[in-house]
């Protein structure tokens, strides 16, 4: 009896599987991976929309942006997921995008009035150290520059992280960059491709320090129970990262992808996110953040170029950064 | 008549010639067909093509340097391990940089062992960043290749040359003059050639441990161009840069190179009779110490490291295990498909004219930057098909064309032995086609076919793809798996991973090229 | 019958012509000042070299685009005429298929091969573990089993003792008498030539002459061959 209830259903699901709408939603590798958020949110999504939520990864933020560019008005994109305030404003530029009309009540510690990106989650960029390794710890750029302090940062042109501490320098610093870069660089251990390398190198005792986020911390503490880990509030705040998602203007699933964004910023997603991404959800959960987030430390000030002048500055800022490093 | 009867013969080296030239070249001109005008080339471009150049020359030079001593101890010392030691000297080679780079750093870095040894004698730790890290890095990585490459070689002069020297009183020194030396000036411009173009395409490990971006290669500036300035046209003028560069450092090589023409022997086992002296065994053992310290000992941290998290990874980890054996595998067959015909077409043209050329056509794999392989296909297969769903076929394909050229390297001269040696006989027989390939080729070929089976399967093993553009997020192969454990702040389980992927690579590399050595005489 | 028609090849200051023509059942022997086109010669015939001019013709049958291992003709090189990694048996049942695809029958007749040039007991052995006899003995048995009507040697058994040589001579002559083949035999050793070869080509002066009986060349030597012979 049993099996036949269960046949009948098969059979009279097997055509509404055929019709279930697929919204294809573009994102960033780590996100999708197994101990990323995306299999959660895949399976939250698709207990309420009725459709096939599929992600596709490519790289990271920047190689997402490339990938998107390459396929041009083709892409089968309907939402594109994992993109930065370094990189909206380029992907403004392609005109792929479409306002994506909402108003959520977002909890950043900066206004946000981006008509075409949406935050997801958000997180502020610093150094993080060993506390039973490390005493004397600086507390600014400058205090960093005169210490002996080792560090371990990403390269601006291959890593999202290294790109927003080349911003936060040029923010900080203005039009003494060049000099700040100089009195960092004897500091500096060396420059990897992407975060996992430096972090990974900064785990094994090579750096004192590492470029990485305030919300780092967290994960050593309520995955592995191990407290050591901190990160530094610098004196003039530290720059923040804020992910954003966008709908595509010619998908041909444009509720499903408004209804996604939707979701996005709602409970389930956002709940999801703190223990997944290890970022700060855009919209604090009812319950609040897990438990061992109100350890970490609070930058005093949070530091963001507003899009468009993060694009215009950007070349700039780079070539200081590689004239001041090559030296 | 002569000229139909070889393009029927060699259809399948032609064949495999053109798709090689497609996956380099033709990717290179789907970039330059979807670019824009680029941005010219700037100075920081003419510094990245000085740095290449120089840590390139310098890594190929030092680890040819380092391996003739060493493949020459091997060659004529029969020891317990020395098997074991073969197969285990393949190992960095097939690393995924992520691996290699902290296993080095478990040594030569800060908190390494030669730091905390130097630390007992009161000694700073010295440091590993800068052009000698990156040199020091590219020699871990290429000298294992180099050692196989000579020893392959070495091992190819026949028994009865050795014991012609022998009877003639030969010493270690005439002996060297009357055999070795031609055999390395046949063999070694070839591999200078090949770890000097690996290392030009070199960028994370040239990045991280040149200790920034004084350390900018030209495959540096291609992701630059492509990811931070997504100027195609600049990426495909990087690209091509880095060809021409390619193409001058082989045109020297193939104009050093001298063919050895040792000939053939009965295969005997190689008994030496110039190398009993005590002081050049103590040489041996010394040179085969210190190189296998400084490849092993950087292993060996690799491997404790993983220990640890061993049972913890998941069936995740080990399903993307199984998926990159599937892939290896596929890499590995793929290879000599490819690889054999074009070896045979080769051998069959004249060694200096337009066999030359088409050994060439196999090089430019190693030049060619994977980014731009792969972005060049993402363009050329989006309109038709999906990329995703081809993800893994093409990263099987692109790495047996990665492993082309050394498996080239050791089958082209083997095959031209065979012929010359054999050659006649078979024809009088009338040995022809499949027969001949079954009968005689390859049984002689055996060991560089298990070699570079081994190689393929284990480089295609280790490898992170061209296809991190659009990579299957749910078939992801054991480094994808490798790097997402590590971007998921999970270190101890990512060395664990990378203990599994080393193991499984070591695995393949053993049983393929054990496969080859089995005695063709037992 | 073999007719070497007009054939003529140079490179650079070598040069070599040929015509004349070798009767059925015939051994001839071909000897000559190293270096004057003897192996040449024989390289042409075999059909691993192409002349610039002439023809190759068996029983009036152009052989120019016949390859080495379609030409009615069994061959032995001075070395590597057996393949180290295949057993004995496996060198000569090449013989009778060069994909070595081999019935029953076949293998009877491998064995027996092996059993009249007395080597009973070696067909599993592979060629680095028989001594030089015996690899001699295990290229006369293919050229049994081929049974193709004419053998061509060059250089044979060099690298064996006198005693020895002679021994793979009279077999090679039996073998011959067994299958009613031609013979023709490049060699340095007049002695060679009596022993088993009626007739003689003499390659001197890039010219491969017509064949002439065997004991009046060597009895009278013209001055070339006189010099030649010391």
């Amino acid at each position: 009896m049993k099996y036949t209830t269960l046949a009948l259903g098969l059979l009279l699901a097997g055509p509404a599987v055929a019709e279930t709408p697929v919204l294809t939603v573009y994102t960033y590798d780590s996100f999708v991976s197994e101990w990323g958020p995306g299999p959660a949110v895949e399976k939250a999504f698709e207990e309420t929309c009725g459709c096939d939520l599929q992600f596709v990864g490519a790289g990271d933020g920047a190689a997402l942006l490339a990938r998107l560019k390459l396929e041009g008005a083709r892409t089968k994109a309907d939402v594109v997921l994992g993109l930065d305030t370094n990189l909206t404003a380029a992907a403004a530029e392609t005109g792929l995008f479409a306002p994506h009309g909402q108003a959520p009540k977002l909890d950043l510690p900066v206004a946000w009035d981006d008509p075409l990106f949406l935050p997801y989650d958000w997180g502020y960029f610093a150094f993080v150290y060993d506390k039973t390794k490390m005493t004397d710890v600086p507390s600014s750029f400058a205090e960093l520059a005169a210490s002996d302090a080792r560090i371990v940062i990403q390269d601006p042109r291959s890593s999202t992280p290294g790109l927003g501490l080349l911003m936060w320098a040029k923010m900080v610093a203005g039009d003494d960059a060049p000099k700040l870069w100089a009195d960092l660089s004897d500091n500096i251990v060396t420059v990897t491709k992407g975060w996992s390398e430096a972090y990974g190198m900064f785990l094994k005792g090579e750096a004192d320090m590492v470029l990485s986020y305030t919300t780092s911390p967290a994960y050593h503490l309520i995955a592995e129970g191990d407290d050591t880990k901190a990160a530094v509030a610098f004196s003039g705040g530290n720059y923040m990262q804020i992910e954003v998602a966008g709908k595509i203007a010619s998908t041909s699933h444009g509720d499903l992808a408004d209804q996604f964004l939707t979701f996005m910023d709602g409970e389930a997603f956002q709940s999801i996110i703190p223990t997944t991404n290890w970022m700060y959800p855009a919209v604090t959960p009812a319950a609040g953040l897990p438990k061992g987030f109100e350890t970490l430390v609070q930058p005093e000030k949070a530091l963001i170029y507003p899009a468009a002048e993060a694009a215009g500055l950007r070349d700039k800022a780079l070539a200081e950064w590689l004239a001041a490093l090559s030296k | 008549m002569a000229g139909r009867a070889f393009q029927v013969r060699h259809l399948a080296g032609v064949a495999a010639a053109a798709l090689l030239l497609f996956l380099t070249l033709g990717t290179l001109g789907a970039v330059i067909w979807r670019a824009d005008a680029g941005r010219a080339l700037g100075p920081s471009d003419w510094a990245a093509v000085r740095f290449t150049l120089l840590q390139a020359f310098l890594s190929a030079a030092l680890s040819v340097g380092l391996a003739i001593p060493a493949a020459r101890a091997l060659a004529r010392r029969r020891f317990v391990g020395r098997g074991l030691l073969v197969t285990l000297l393949g190992a960095p080679f097939i690393l995924p940089v992520i691996v290699a780079v902290l296993g080095l750093l478990a040594v030569f870095g800060r908190s390494g062992i030669l730091a905390t040894a130097l630390g007992w004698f009161g000694l700073e730790p010295v440091s590993i960043y800068g052009l000698h890290g990156v040199v020091l890095a590219h020699v871990f990585f290429n000298l294992p290749l180099a050692v196989r490459l000579i020893l392959q070689a070495w091992l190819e002069i026949p028994a009865e040359r050795f014991r012609l020297a022998a009877s003639l009183g030969a010493g270690q020194r005439e002996v060297a003059r009357l055999l070795e030396w031609p055999m390395l000036r046949a063999v070694v411009p070839g591999a200078f050639l090949v770890i000097f173009l690996i290392s030009m395409t070199s960028f994370a490990v040239a990045l991280t441990l040149g200790g920034g971006p004084r350390a900018t290669t030209v495959e540096l500036a291609i992701y630059q161009a492509f990811r931070f300035d997504f100027d195609l046209g600049h990426a495909a003028l990087l690209a091509v840069v880095q060809f021409v560069l390619a193409g001058a450092a082989a045109a020297l090589a193939f104009w050093v190179a001298v063919p050895a023409g040792l000939g053939a022997g009965l295969d005997r086992r190689v008994e030496r009779w110039d190398s009993r002296g005590a002081l050049l065994r103590l040489q041996d053992g010394v040179v085969l110490g210190l190189v296998g310290a400084f490849l092993l000992l950087p292993l060996t941290m690799i491997a404790l490291g993983g220990i640890d998290a061993f049972a913890e990874l998941g069936a995740s980890v080990y399903l993307a295990a199984l998926r990159s054996v599937g892939v290896a595998l596929a890499a590995a067959a793929l290879c000599l498909i490819l690889t054999l015909p074009m070896a045979l077409m080769i051998s069959g043209m004249q060694a200096r004219g337009g066999g030359r050329v088409v050994e060439a056509i196999g090089y430019v794999s190693i030049a060619a930057s994977p980014l731009v392989i792969g972005t060049g296909l993402f363009i050329l297969v989006f309109p038709v098909a999906d990329p995703v769903a081809l993800a893994l076929p093409i990263t099987a394909l692109v790495n047996a064309t990665t492993s082309l050229p050394f498996a080239l390297r050791v089958l082209v001269p083997a095959v031209r032995e065979v012929e010359a040696s054999y050659g006649r006989l078979a024809d009088a027989l009338g040995m022809g086609g499949l027969s001949r390939l079954r009968l005689l080729l390859l049984p002689r070929l055996r060991r560089p076919i298990g070699f570079s089976a081994g190689l393929a399967g284990a480089l295609a093993m280790g490898d992170l793809g061209v296809i991190t553009l659009f990579a299957d997020p749910n078939k992801a192969t054991l480094p994808l798996a490798l790097y997402r454990l590590m971007a998921a702040y999970r270190v101890d389980q990512a060395a664990a991973a990378a203990l599994l992927l080393l193991a499984l690579s070591l695995a393949m590399f053993w049983i393929f090229d054990r496969g080859g050595r089995v005695d063709a005489d037992a | 019958m073999l007719t070497l028609e007009q054939i003529s090849l140079s490179r650079g200051d070598f040069s070599l012509s040929a015509d004349f023509l070798l009767e059925a059942g015939t051994r001839t022997a071909v000897i000559g000042p190293s270096g004057a086109g003897k192996s040449t010669l024989f390289d042409v015939i075999a059909g691993f070299t192409q002349p610039q001019g002439g023809r190759v013709l068996w029983m009036g049958r152009d052989l120019s685009d016949v390859a080495p291992g379609k030409r009615p003709f069994s061959v032995l090189f001075q070395d590597n005429n057996l393949f180290p990694h295949l057993t004995a048996a496996q060198n000569v049942g090449l013989g009778l298929n060069p994909a070595l695809k081999l019935n029953a029958a076949d293998r009877a007749r491998v064995a027996q091969a092996l059993e009249r040039v007395g080597l009973t007991g070696f067909e599993g052995r592979k060629p680095g573990a028989l001594s030089g006899g015996q690899q001699g003995r295990v290229g006369l048995a293919r050229i049994l089993l081929t049974a193709r009507p004419l053998v061509m040697l060059d250089e044979p058994f060099s690298a064996l003792g006198p005693a020895l040589k002679a021994e793979m001579l009279r077999l090679l002559a039996e073998v011959l008498d067994e299958t009613g083949a031609s013979l023709l035999m490049v060699t340095h050793e007049p002695q060679d030539a009596r022993l088993i070869a009626g007739q003689t080509v003499l390659v001197s002066g890039g010219v491969a002459h017509a064949p002439v009986a065997t004991e009046t060349l060597l009895d009278n030597p013209p001055p070339e061959l006189r010099e030649y012979l010391g």
